[in-house]
């Protein structure tokens, strides 16, 4: 049964997208041109995808997307390294007390987290009126709209997606291992790099995917904290399918977002059942 | 080793500041007086009363508690039989196909998945005529889906760490399969079903773009709601609300690991 429901809901729904992508808009009802018309001709075009790809406007936003996912990933990973580490090592109890820190803003509505830096980062909003008040600045700075903000927004709401990860391999890690190193007159440097390191790395791409992916399609927080003209692509969606109403490119927009993504998704199944396999 | 754990400490304290200032501020301006969110006007509670007697608001949650109730029950029948299906019978054909569907509602970016279901609606609509209207139905259909894998994940690691001697010996027993999933296997992954669920209705109550894809003009939930006023700006009733929903799942969540706490000594 859930077989079922999978196959209805959810690979069905990529056929028909693939099927719009390869209509013409019209002005109609639904608004694209049937693939076969009363007389049983096929009719498919590839117009659409030939669009996106010559168009330099989608190809900037694509580019954009992804850099700014990946620059969100990044910092992520600067960030949450560390943090996973030190949770890792820190007693039973604060351990479980620090994680559940962690675990906390993921349960806490997604949308008022992005909300909360709205406030923060307004041009009267607390950042600048401290630095104002501190006197570092004496106008305000332009923060909220810009990209940074967005790759701020990015990088705060996918952290706990980091980090469970990573701490998930850190706690496992024997830590014999890196003394030995260090005992064999490796510095704490080298014995991070050669011992540390490679033993994470399953959590380290697990990680950074769970970061990356999501963040690339994102809508919400390029909304409320980028500027207008900071499309992203998954705003360009959403704005073509609902705003201009041309489904065909919107559907288009999704396959070769889907396209972009699918090696990174393939490599994070990839990852699932080899840590399956080695549990079992 | 003393250096670097004085990096690491501040590291940490850096990275928890950067989780819980942002939502520290929201609960402190929810008090404030003034209309003006960004401007200190002295202390009230004015919003929170403004909160109760806004009508769409109370319909916009009613109708996310209702949905997120629904399709997480669902999503918790579903995803536990396909979590049982992936750790209990082996290779069968179509069996890379099916973890695969099960597993990438997880990580597709939402739009794709809103957009994908929003079409797949309108297409049975125009073959079947259902669903007439877009709202509580589609939505619910929506939330079942992609939270039926978190649900199948959870049940299928906890089927994955537990012996198989016990359903082997019910089994040698003479108990048919059925008797065996139904006396044996559920009880043991009762706690894992209940933490799909909540899961599961948390992911349904959070979500807001699958939402205003596969919503119909007049419905929203609340999370809709939430977007189209913050849209405009910081709020002072947003706050309010906001700081509600910080304060109930903070404590919900810490009784629970207090619980959990108490049970592992």
């Amino acid at each position: 049964m859930p077989y079922i429901w999978l196959l209805v809901f959810f690979l069905t729904p990529f056929v028909i997208i693939l099927k719009i992508s390869l209509a013409d808009p019209a002005l109609a009802q639904p608004p694209y041109t049937p693939t076969i018309d009363s007389q049983g001709n096929i009719y498919v075009t590839i117009d659409n995808f030939v669009f996106l790809l010559t168009d330099k406007l989608y190809a900037l936003t694509y580019l954009r997307s992804l850099m700014l996912a990946a620059s969100a990933t990044i910092f992520a990973l600067l960030l949450g390294f560390p943090m996973a580490y030190g949770i890792s090592r820190a007693s039973a109890a604060t351990r479980s007390l620090l994680l559940l820190l962690i675990i906390l803003p993921f349960w806490i509505s997604f949308l008022l987290r992005v909300y909360a830096w709205m406030g923060l980062m307004n041009n009267y909003g607390v950042i600048n009126n401290a630095l104002m008040w501190l006197g570092v600045i004496d106008q305000p700075l332009q923060i909220m709209y810009t990209d940074f903000a967005v790759l701020v927004g990015l990088t705060y709401s996918y952290l706990p997606f980091m980090i469970l990860p990573l701490y998930a391999t850190l706690e496992k890690l024997n830590l014999d291992l890196v003394e030995a190193a260090q005992d064999l007159g490796a510095s704490s440097t080298r014995a991070f790099w050669d011992v540390t390191w490679p033993l994470a790395r399953p959590g380290v791409i697990a990680g950074c995917l769970l970061v990356f992916i999501p963040a690339t399609g994102e809508y919400v927080i390029p909304y409320l904290l980028g500027g207008p003209n900071s499309m992203l692509i998954g705003r360009v969606l959403f704005e073509e399918f609902f705003a201009n109403r041309d489904w065909p490119l919107a559907s288009a927009v999704a396959i070769v977002m889907l396209l972009l993504l699918i090696a990174p998704i393939m490599l994070l199944q990839h990852y699932r059942m080899r840590e399956k396999e080695q549990a079992a | 080793m003393n250096r670097n754990s004085r990096f690491i400490l501040s590291i940490l304290a850096f990275g928890y500041a950067f989780l819980y200032i942002p939502l520290v501020l929201v609960i402190i301006y929810s008090f404030n007086d003034s209309r003006i969110a960004t401007v200190w006007g002295g202390f009230s509670t004015r919003w929170y009363g403004e909160l109760f007697r806004n009508e769409q608001i109370l319909e916009s949650a009613f109708l996310s508690l209702r949905v997120a109730l629904t399709s997480a029950t669902l999503a918790t029948i579903l995803g536990t039989m396909a979590g049982l299906v992936m750790a209990r019978f082996g290779r069968f054909r179509g069996r890379t196909l099916f973890s695969g569907m099960v597993t990438s509602p997880m990580v597709m970016p939402e739009v794709i998945t809103g957009l994908s279901l929003l079409l797949l609606f309108i297409a049975l609509q125009q073959l079947t005529g259902w669903p007439g209207q877009r709202g509580f139905s589609t939505i619910t259909i929506a939330h079942t889906t992609f939270s039926l894998a978190y649900v199948a994940i959870i049940v299928q690691s906890r089927l994955m760490s537990m012996d198989e001697s016990l359903e082997e010996a019910a089994m040698d027993l003479g108990g048919t399969p059925l008797r065996v999933v139904l006396d044996i296997t559920l009880p043991l992954i009762v706690p894992a079903m209940a933490a799909g669920w909540l899961l599961a209705f948390t992911l349904s109550l959070d979500d807001l773009v699958i939402a205003s894809f596969v919503s119909g003009p007049g419905a929203s939930t609340l999370p809709m709601y939430i977007f189209s006023k913050v849209k405009l700006g910081v709020s002072p009733d947003i706050n309010a609300l906001a700081t509600l929903i910080i304060t109930f799942v903070t404590l919900g969540l810490v009784l629970a690991w207090l619980a959990l706490r108490r049970a592992d000594r």
